[in-house]
Order: structure tokens, then C-alpha cells, then sequence
């Protein structure tokens, strides 16, 4: 446990949350669940820090990153619109809430690095520069769509951007992006490849094989657990023993941190020192991010689970409004700004419905193709 | 700019939704992902929320009513803003839109798959349940594939062998010739047997097979192109005449003729019967019945009863009595209804064991007089009445009151002129008799009276049709209307 | 041509592969220190050292994830499974992730990865240890399954699997890794994917055999021959994809099919080709196929009844005598 470096910005026992025996799930909740006030506080404790950083990070980056989560904003709130009128079709997991996790992330990538999420996948792959056409397209189902309309909402692809994709089973692309960290070992780069999943993906088998073979064999994946406190309607404290899930790396001696998942520049910065342990030491790291989605699990979530004053508690703290609110205290913003951001991202996203609107169904001989690389001749 | 809020779609499977309630009232401000109001979906109770900022202007649709997907259900717009044409369009275009939607859904959905696909693993989807609806497997499903095919195959032989092989069936009862091929059962021939018959033009009916249960094989096949081994059919098979004649006689012990079931000989059902049997079934029930009256003049009837009677005092011939012999006189001419539809075949039987109704005080028995047609009329008198006096005292063994090939039965006594009676299966019709009564009809241009009587035939229409029951009931009549015809 | 063991051509195959492409590493329990649980990679990490020659925890799901997610950015992992049993562990990442990859995402992904390990019956290891998987890994598009017979089929076809840009299930046996054969000289020695081979003619029925019923059928169609009848084996080689026309056309000439399998025939790769004999070659067949498979039962420990429980040569003789109609019916 020697090169073990666990800094939580809030320290927190594990008795804290730990109870036995026949507890009131909704009692539990309640005592568990993430104080946005507490966390107001730390927020506030690290408004120095982050005027530092913004500092550092130069103005062009920090007005793109504002523009990326509001770009995910306005983009999920159009599918979810196209959900509703059934141009969209099956599961449709929306992002919002979240931004600040694949933007605060993402940010701090080089572009030769790996990403590979789960199937809450839209912001991902809007951050790591698939044109919002071509992921609109693939929603409605269309041959321009990133996966040529074979993977929808759940599968986004894009292999030239590095995004490796948005994966259906709960845990499954872990053990992926475990592998992905080993090819580039094997070739000995300092790509780094960072891997997203959900809180209730710590509890599948996948999440352990691959942090034990990652720190033993020293591999260069960051494993960022987006908590945002529910598997689908069930809340982390009624799935998980302990649910402290930046813990569970002690266990396999990794590194490992939690971080404000509603601030961007926290997320991004403890992403940089993930990375940095990657591409120097070969070393992963567990980052766990606690954030919350506003929306449903999927678009067909009746939401019954969580109270509407527990969902506007976290929207206080929305972290397009926390970092456009820094910005602004910092200069980089103004009104007018803000406006143009807007605008853009409108822009943006009406074209991108034009696209998929516009793009045509795949052929019907698409059925049969891409199901070998090598195809097996009739 | 205004904006208009359709009914959402809020999962996979979801047609149309429910307004259930209204969560903003017009006028209230309403922001992005703000709920609006709750939708019973097919699947809970959801909200549906703003997607638009503003002021909620205009409820369409109130609580309680049902719409498509795609339905415009408010207006979502500035407080000052002209909103007219957006009602004017929803108003008139709402339902309009909604079928659009869904037609537009439908073939999205069938290009995609995926909807389809989708509503598989939603628990509650109708499609899962209509794929676990379906009959439920019999047998023990987790029996082992190779024991049971095995089984399977053990069963198809032993069907074979239970079928009477070809040689077993010649050698017995005496028709038949190659009983597979000839009597037009199921010739049992493997594929490549088949096509190699067909391409040298062999008629697979002169082959006999070597295989399992008969099966023409390809060996078989060789041997007939060789000209060796297959035997043509005519070596095979009986005397030709024997094989055409389309009926064979089951041996009868003498001795219990008068007993137990009638000797029969049977009939194979054409395809034409077999056809008219089903289809009548279908139409009427299990026996489709037809039903045919005739009105009989009875004075000489009456008068050779009288006559009887005179004979010997002692006797109490019955007109009932009378027409029982009649009938079953009738009936060896006309064996089609003292018949009885089995499966596969019609028994006609060799005499005519009359069942009688006889009416008890909470029922009804009919014990049967056997042999009718050979009986004098005072015989049959002495034995109806004698059963009919054990019946009533429920004295009567089983083989007493079944077996029946016809039956009769008579209502005259209460005054009934005429009825129709159901048919007492197996037995292919029954015969209802109303009450004589003095009638006054035209003969030879004068009006006289005289003493008539309606009969009812119910016939098994799968056996008997309509002129077959037709011409049964003319020789009745004519025997009735002149008993001299029973020793004529 | 030199006479080898299959277990040495398999080594060779993966020696020969991984001399030629610094892409090809080994992975899996036991295949480096300890020289294969069943010394299929015996001398391996000697020469390619201990970043290619990769002792894994045991962790199924994990590392057959992990050489999915390789295989994606461009390595050409080999995942061995000490047994083909302890794959059931990873079938969600043989199944959702590296059957589906290349579909999902439009074809912009490739997997070419090998998965490969013993499968089917050992002696006397019970129900756990003695699975037939192969319609498992064949029933779903995406994969491509192999079940070698021979050494040169072992050492060809694992060659041509490691080169092959697909996902393949490469299904060894247990019971055969000490089978001896020629083996072609030369490392440009490929056996193709997706071709039959018939492994004996015959006219007058064709046995149509996989992985360890292949000496059995042999043996049984030796046997056969002195009672003078004909037979011909058909070893497909590979399941997906399945040369069936090699098949049909043995059919044919034969009219009669029995099909020899260790696998259990429910819903198994034997029914598959029987259905497929009756849509290409119903008009030819002169009696049902006939199939021949291990028991609708779990395998049993105990040796006379673990013998009962799979086709033997004796069984293959009687089950060709019935579809030639050459016995008498019991």
C-alpha cells in the first residue's frame, strides 16, 4: 500500500454511512445521501484554488468547456423532444445533470488518448468531437449516424475520434478499457484511456477483475465512476455494502480520489493527476465523481423513486450555472457571451436534427454487413 | 416563440396517453424540464415536462381525455404573445396529427427493428406476453433429445406394425390386396426413393418396401430398375375381383344372433362422405340432424290391428306394435338408416334391433327389441310390452336397453299430432309418431275421413340424406297404408 | 512432414505467429510459468518473455474483456481458457462485447482476437468439467467457432485463426492433445477457416464428425468396411462458418447421414446440420439423419457410466447400419 495516495477532499469514515441490519431504505437515504449544502461548502472552501486554475487554463479552453456542457444540455433536451414525438426510439439515457463529469474529464485529454463509457453515452461523445449530426443521426436510427444507425442511443462509436464506444451491459466495457490500457503499454506509448461507468457498475464482477489486473499490472486506465446515486431507481445506499466507491480501490492498492461532479474544473483537474500517473507511471487511478442526473434513468422513468424537491435541491447547484457563474466573477463571461454560447449551441442542435431528419434509413442489405471483418463467402 | 406540447412518448410501447392531471394551470410560468401535467402511459403514471421556457397559455386537452402520441395538448408561449393560429392549428389539426404520428411511428418502427425488439424486454409488454401465450408444451420438456427421438421413433414402428401388415390382411378376412398402396393408405417411401421412382418411371404402388414399416428405399428402387429383387404388386396381391369389391363381411358366430351387437359389414367412408360428415358437424353440432315427416293414412293399419286382436283375445297388439314390425321391414330395404357413422367407416347392420322409447316417470329408457324384422307382430307385442314392464320397474340389464340399430318413438298416446325426435347415437335416425286422429281428406274427388298420422324421421344427414330418409319413409308408408305388403 | 503431437502443433502454430507478428500475445491461467495446465505453451515465455506469455489471475471475464478491448485498438490477443467450463464466466464479453463490436459500431471496430482452450469430455472430471460448448459460441453471428481433429488441422487452423480479423472460438480436446500426425513443414502451413474436409470417402453413408468423434467416425468406418459397407467421414472443421456444401454434397452420393457429436443434440450443432441436410438435400435422403450425441444428462464421474454417456465406435457402427437399412427391425 505503499504508493497508495488517497485525497479525498472530504474525508469521510466508513461509519459514517454503515448501518446493520433492517434500516428504512428511505431513512438510510436521507442520512446518505450527498449534502448539496456540505458540498456548497467545499465548493466555496475551493473557490480559491479554481480562481487559480482559472487562471492557469486559458480563456479560449474555459469558454469551449462552457460551450461543450451546454451543448450536451441543449442536445439532450432536443432528443428528448424527438424522443417524445417517437423519432427516436428504444432506451434513450439522457445526460443531463452531468455535464460537468464528461467536460471536466474530457478536457484534460490528449486526442490520442481512449475513451470508452457506458450507455448513458450522448455527452461523451459530443465532448470527444462527434459532430452533434452524426450523433443525432444515429438516435433517429440513420445511415449517417456515428454507428451508421446500427448501435443507437447506447452504442456511439467513432474510431478515429478514439471513442470506443457506448456499451449496453451494465460494467462491460471496464474490462475493455482494462484491455485498450494494455494494448498501449504493450506498445509501450503514454496514451492514456479513460474508462466511465455508473455507481451500480461497482457492484458487478467486471469492475473488480479489471482494477485488480490494472494495478497489478500496472496499467494506464483511469476508471472514473460517474455517481450520480441511482441504478436506474435504485439509490446507491440500498446496493452497496459499502458506498464509499472511491474505497473500493484500497482493495486493489490503486490510487484513487472523489471529487464535486458539479464542478468542471475540480472534475478536470483531478483527471490531470489521474493522467499524469498514467502516462508517467503506467499507473491507474479510481476517480469518483459524484454528480446527479436531473432526468429520468431513461426516458420511460416514472422517477417515483426520488422526491421533485430532492432533484431541485441538486439543480441549486447545476454546474452549467456554477462554472458560468464562476466565469462571469472571473471576467471571462458576460451577458453578451453567454448569449453567443447560446445562440451557437441553438444553432448547432436544430442543424443537427435537420442532419438526422434528413439522413436517410440504412439500406436494407446494411442488416447483413459488418458482423465480420473477414465475411464468411456464401 | 410560441411553442406547442404534444402528448410525449414516455416508453418504448406507448400509442397514446391519458391526461391524468394537469400540474400548471394557464398562465403559469414554466421552465425547461419543469413537469406539466401526469400521463397514465401503458406502462405508469409519468410526467410530462416543459420543453420550452415561457408561460403555459393554453390547456388543449383536459384531464381525463385520451389522445395519440404527438396530440397537441398546450401552448407553451410569451405572456403577450398571439397564440391564435397555434389553437386554430391544434384544434383543427390535433387528432389529424396524432394519426400521422402514429403511422409515422409504425413504419419508423418497422424499419429500425428496434421498437419491436425493445418491447420484448419490457416486462409488461404485450408482445411478451404474446409470446409466452401459446399452448402449453406437453411432455417433460427437459426428457433427453435422444431418448425421446428415440421414443419417438420406437412409436412410428410400432404404429407400423400395428397397422395390419399387407400380407396379414389378404391372407385374413379375404379382400384386400396391397393394403398400403391399393386401399389408398399412406405409401411410406424415402426421398431419394422417391425422385429415383419418379425419374425412371416406376410406379412406386407395384413396389413393396424393405425398409422399417414397409419404407421404399433407395435399395428398393435398384432392385425394380435391375428388374431383380421388388416384386411387382400383382404377384402379391388376391384375385383382383376380390380386391374391387369394396366391402367384406365380418364372420358372425350364429349363435348370438340375437344377442349383443348386430352383424354389420362395413363401408369405407369416401372422402365425399367424409367431407359432408365434417362439414355437417361443424354446422349442426355433433349429429347434424334433418328431419323428414310424412302423413299416413292408417284405416287398414287400424283394421289388421282390430283383426289381430279378434284372432286372439288374449294378445294386445298395439298400432305401436305394428309399425315397429313395419319399420323394421323398412328398414332391411333401406340399410342406409339402420346404419351408424363410425370415424372411418359406416356399419350397416344385417337386422333391425328396434329401440322403443317408453316414457318413466322421470325419464325415458328405450329397450330394444332385436331382431324386428323377423318377428311376427304378436311376438314384438308380447315382448314390448314385457320390457316395457321390467323398464318401468327398472328391472332392465344393459344389454336390454342398448345396441339399438333404429328406434321409435311415439307421443300419440298424449295427443301429440306430430314431433321430432332426437337421435339416439350411434344410430343413424329415429323415428317420431304422432297420434292417429280421423281427418277429413280428398279421394278420388270426394271428401272422406280417415285415420292419419303424422311420422317424423330424424336422420344422421352424415349418413342418411334426404332422399335416402325420403324413400325409407315411402315403403313405410306404403307397408302401413297396406300391411298386406308384409307377406306379399 | 514431421509426426507431432496435436499438443506440439498447437505450440507451433502459436511459436510460428507470434515470431511473425509482434501483435500476437498469449493470455490466460497458467500459460507462462507453469508451461499451459496442459503444456500447450510450453517454452513460450522463454522465448518471448513475459510481456507476450501473460499469467493471468483467475479473473475469465476480466482478461477475456481485457484481450477484447486489445483487439480493438489493434493487438491480436490469444485468450486461453484452461478450459472452455471456466468460459462460461466470460460469456458476457465473448458475447456482448466481442460478437457485437464490429455491428454496433457501424463497422468501424474489428476484434481479432483468439479465444481458445480445451473443450468437451476429459476422464473422470464430472458434470463441471466435461462440456461441448460449441453451440453456445455458434449460435450467435459475430463468431467464428473451430474444432480442429487433426495436428495439421490444429496447427493450420490456429494459424489461420490468429490471423484472422474476427473473433474466433477455437475449441480444442482435452482427450486428443496427445493424438499424434503429420504435420506440413514450412511455417506458411494454413489450414482456411470455414472449409471441410473429408477425412475418408465412402458411397454408401456419410458420418459427418467434429473434434473427437473424427477418430471415432474413422475407426467406426473401418469396422464398417470389413462388413462391406461403405462410409464416408466429413470432418467440418470449422462450425461458423459451417462449409455445408461439402456436406450436402457427400449426401448426394451417399443418401445417408449419421452425425457423431460429444455435444449434448438438443438444440445442438448435430440438429443444426440435420436441419440444414433437409432445406439443401431433403430429395436425396434415403433415411432420417441420424444423430448421435452425448446424453441429455449431465456428465457422471463414475467410469462405466461416463462411458455410457458419449458415442462410441460401436454406436457409430450400429447407428450407420440403421441408416442403411442393414439390420433387421428389433
Amino acid at each position: 500500500m505503499s504508493d497508495l495516495k488517497v485525497t479525498p477532499l472530504r474525508p469521510r469514515t466508513q461509519s459514517e454511512g454503515a448501518s446493520t441490519g433492517a434500516v428504512v431504505a428511505e431513512e438510510r437515504d436521507e442520512r446518505d445521501r450527498i449534502d448539496p449544502a456540505e458540498l456548497r461548502d467545499e465548493h466555496a472552501q475551493r473557490q480559491q484554488e479554481q480562481q487559480k486554475q482559472i487562471e492557469e487554463i486559458d480563456r479560449e479552453t474555459l469558454l469551449r468547456m462552457l460551450y461543450q456542457m451546454i451543448l450536451i444540455r441543449r442536445f439532450e433536451e432536443k432528443a428528448a423532444e424527438a424522443y417524445t414525438l417517437g423519432k427516436i426510439g428504444g432506451f434513450c439515457h439522457l445526460y443531463i445533470g452531468q455535464e460537468a463529469v464528461a467536460v471536466g474529464t474530457l478536457s484534460a485529454l490528449r486526442p490520442d488518448d481512449y475513451v470508452l463509457t457506458s450507455y448513458r453515452d450522448h455527452g461523451h461523445a459530443l465532448v470527444m468531437g462527434i459532430s452533434p449530426d452524426k450523433v443525432m443521426a444515429e438516435l433517429f436510427g440513420r445511415a449517417g449516424g456515428c454507428s451508421a444507425g446500427k448501435g443507437g442511443s447506447m452504442h456511439l462509436f467513432d474510431a478515429d475520434k478514439h471513442f470506443l464506444g457506448g456499451h449496453g451491459i451494465v460494467g462491460g466495457q471496464i474490462p475493455l478499457a482494462t484491455g485498450v490500457a494494455y494494448a498501449t503499454k504493450y506498445r509501450g506509448t503514454d496514451q492514456a484511456t479513460l474508462c466511465f461507468f455508473g455507481e451500480a457498475a461497482v457492484n458487478q464482477g467486471a469492475f473488480h477483475e479489471s482494477l485488480n489486473m490494472a494495478q497489478l499490472w500496472k496499467l494506464p486506465c483511469v476508471y472514473i465512476c460517474e455517481n450520480n446515486q441511482y441504478g436506474m431507481g435504485t439509490s446507491l445506499k440500498r446496493a452497496m455494502s459499502l458506498s464509499d466507491v472511491s474505497q473500493k480501490a484500497c482493495g486493489y492498492g490503486m490510487t484513487s480520489e472523489f471529487v464535486d461532479g458539479m464542478d468542471v474544473l475540480a472534475v478536470r483537474a483531478a483527471t490531470e493527476r489521474a493522467l499524469e500517473r498514467a502516462r508517467k507511471e503506467y499507473l491507474p487511478s479510481l476517480i469518483e465523481i459524484r454528480t446527479y442526473r436531473f432526468m429520468g434513468h431513461s426516458m420511460s422513468d416514472p422517477g417515483h423513486y426520488r422526491t421533485r424537491a430532492e432533484i431541485e435541491h441538486y439543480q441549486e447547484r447545476d454546474p452549467i450555472k456554477v462554472f458560468g457563474d464562476n466565469l462571469r466573477e472571473k471576467g471571462v463571461l458576460d451577458d453578451a457571451g453567454l448569449k453567443e454560447i447560446e445562440a451557437r449551441v441553438r444553432e448547432e442542435v436544430e442543424r443537427a436534427v435537420k442532419f438526422a431528419e434528413a439522413s436517410p434509413e440504412p439500406a436494407p442489405d446494411e442488416l447483413y454487413t459488418d458482423i465480420y471483418a473477414t465475411p464468411i463467402k456464401k | 416563440m410560441a411553442t406547442q406540447v404534444v402528448m410525449p412518448k414516455l416508453s418504448p410501447t406507448m400509442e397514446e396517453g391519458q391526461l391524468s392531471r394537469w400540474l400548471k394551470k394557464e398562465g403559469d410560468k414554466v421552465g425547461v424540464g419543469e413537469p406539466l401535467a401526469e400521463i397514465d402511459t401503458d406502462k405508469a403514471t409519468m410526467e410530462a415536462q416543459a420543453l420550452a421556457t415561457g408561460v403555459l397559455r393554453k390547456i388543449l386537452v383536459p384531464a381525463g381525455e385520451t389522445v395519440p402520441l404527438g396530440a397537441i395538448i398546450a401552448i407553451i408561449g410569451e405572456p403577450d404573445e398571439d397564440i391564435s393560429a397555434l389553437i386554430s392549428e391544434a384544434s383543427s389539426g390535433a387528432a389529424q396529427a396524432g394519426k400521422k404520428e402514429r403511422t409515422e411511428e409504425a413504419t419508423e418502427g418497422r424499419a429500425y427493428g428496434a421498437p419491436d425488439e425493445l418491447a420484448s424486454v419490457v416486462p409488461e409488454g404485450q408482445r411478451t406476453q404474446a409470446t409466452i401465450e401459446g399452448q402449453p408444451i406437453k411432455g417433460d420438456v427437459g426428457d433427453t433429445a435422444n431418448t425421446s427421438s428415440q421414443a419417438v421413433a420406437t412409436n412410428a414402428v410400432k404404429e407400423q406394425k400395428e397397422q395390419p401388415a399387407p400380407q396379414a390382411q389378404t391372407s385374413g378376412a379375404g379382400a384386400g390386396g396391397n393394403g398400403q398402396s391399393a386401399q389408398g393408405g399412406r405409401l411410406v417411401v424415402s426421398p431419394i426413393a422417391a425422385r429415383m421412382a419418379a425419374e425412371a418411371g416406376i410406379n412406386l404402388h407395384d413396389l413393396k418396401g424393405s425398409g422399417p414399416g414397409g419404407r421404399i428405399v433407395k435399395r428398393d428402387i435398384e432392385a425394380a430398375m435391375s428388374g431383380a429383387a421388388a416384386q411387382p404388386a400383382a404377384a402379391q396381391t388376391q384375385a383382383p375381383a376380390e380386391q374391387s369389391q369394396p366391402t367384406q363381411l365380418r364372420a358372425v358366430p350364429s349363435a348370438s344372433a340375437n344377442l349383443g351387437v348386430a352383424p354389420y359389414r362395413e363401408e369405407t367412408v369416401t372422402t365425399m362422405r367424409a367431407t359432408i360428415a365434417r362439414r355437417l358437424v361443424t354446422s349442426l353440432g355433433p349429429v347434424p340432424h334433418i328431419f323428414l315427416t310424412t302423413e299416413i293414412e292408417m284405416d287398414r293399419a287400424a283394421e289388421v290391428r282390430r283383426q289381430l286382436n279378434e284372432l286372439d283375445p288374449d294378445s294386445k297388439v298395439s298400432i305401436n306394435d305394428l309399425i315397429i314390425k313395419v319399420a323394421a321391414v323398412a328398414l332391411m330395404q333401406h340399410p342406409a338408416v339402420n346404419s351408424s357413422y363410425q370415424d372411418k367407416a359406416v356399419r350397416f347392420y344385417e337386422r333391425a334391433d328396434i329401440g322403443v322409447a317408453v316414457a318413466l316417470e322421470n325419464g325415458l329408457i328405450t329397450p330394444v327389441v332385436r331382431s324386428a324384422n323377423t318377428k311376427s307382430v304378436g311376438q314384438i307385442s308380447r315382448e314390448v310390452k314385457e320390457l316395457a314392464e321390467r323398464a318401468r320397474a327398472r328391472k332392465l340389464a344393459p344389454d336390454e336397453y342398448t345396441g339399438a340399430t333404429f328406434s321409435i318413438s311415439n307421443l300419440g298416446m298424449f295427443g301429440i299430432d306430430e314431433f321430432t325426435a332426437i337421435i339416439n347415437p350411434p344410430e343413424a335416425a329415429i323415428l317420431a309418431v304422432g297420434a292417429m286422429t280421423p281427418r277429413p281428406v280428398v279421394r278420388d274427388g270426394q271428401v272422406v275421413v280417415r285415420q292419419l298420422m303424422r311420422v317424423t324421421l330424424s336422420c344422421d344427414h352424415r349418413v342418411v340424406d334426404g332422399a335416402t330418409g325420403a324413400r325409407f319413409l315411402q315403403t313405410l308408408k306404403k307397408i302401413l297404408e297396406n300391411p298386406l305388403y308384409l307377406i306379399a | 512432414m514431421a509426426v507431432i503431437t496435436m499438443r506440439e502443433a498447437l505450440n507451433q502454430a502459436m511459436r510460428e505467429e507470434m515470431q511473425r507478428d509482434e501483435s500476437v500475445f498469449l493470455m490466460g491461467e497458467e500459460v507462462a510459468a507453469y508451461q499451459g495446465a496442459y503444456k500447450v505453451s510450453k517454452g513460450l515465455l522463454e522465448e518471448f518473455g513475459d510481456k507476450r506469455v501473460v499469467d493471468s489471475p483467475i479473473t475469465e471475464l476480466g482478461f477475456a474483456g481485457l484481450g477484447v478491448g486489445a483487439a480493438m485498438v489493434g493487438l491480436r490477443p490469444i485468450i486461453e481458457f484452461m478450459t472452455f467450463n471456466f468460459s462460461i464466466l466470460a460469456t458476457d464479453q465473448i458475447i456482448n462485447s466481442a460478437a457485437k463490436m464490429r455491428y454496433m459500431s457501424g463497422g468501424q471496430f474489428k476484434v481479432p482476437i483468439v479465444f481458445r482452450g480445451p473443450n468437451g469430455s476429459a476422464f473422470q472430471v464430472s458434470s463441471q468439467h466435461s462440456q461441448a460448448l460449441e453451440s453456445w459460441y455458434s449460435h450467435f453471428p459475430g463468431l467464428k467457432v473451430v474444432m480442429p481433429s487433426t495436428p495439421a488441422d490444429a496447427k493450420g487452423l490456429l494459424k489461420s485463426a490468429i490471423r484472422d480479423d474476427d473473433p474466433v472460438i477455437f475449441l480444442e480436446q482435452e482427450r486428443m492433445y496427445g493424438n499424434k500426425g503429420e504435420v506440413p513443414d514450412g511455417s506458411d502451413f494454413l489450414v482456411p477457416l470455414g472449409k471441410a474436409d473429408v477425412k475418408r470417402e465412402g458411397k454408401d453413408a456419410t458420418i459427418v464428425a467434429r473434434s473427437l468423434m473424427v477418430p471415432f467416425a474413422l475407426k467406426a468406418a473401418a469396422e464398417l468396411e470389413k462388413q462391406g459397407v461403405s462410409v464416408e467421414v466429413i470432418d467440418p472443421r470449422t462450425i461458423r462458418p459451417l462449409d455445408i456444401e461439402t456436406i450436402i454434397n457427400s449426401v448426394k452420393k451417399t443418401n445417408r447421414v449419421v452425425v457423431a457429436e460429444e455435444s449434448h443434440a438438443f438444440c445442438g450443432v448435430g440438429a443444426e446440420i440435420s436441419a440444414q441436410i433437409m432445406e439443401h438435400a431433403f430429395d436425396y435422403l434415403d433415411a432420417p439423419v441420424k444423430r448421435l450425441s452425448g446424453v441429455d444428462a449431465p456428465m457422471p464421474y463414475a467410469k462405466n457410466l461416463e462411458r455410457l454417456a458419449l458415442p462410441d465406435v460401436e454406436r457409430i457402427v450400429k447407428a450407420v447400419r440403421e441408416v442403411a437399412y442393414l439390420d433387421e427391425e428389433g
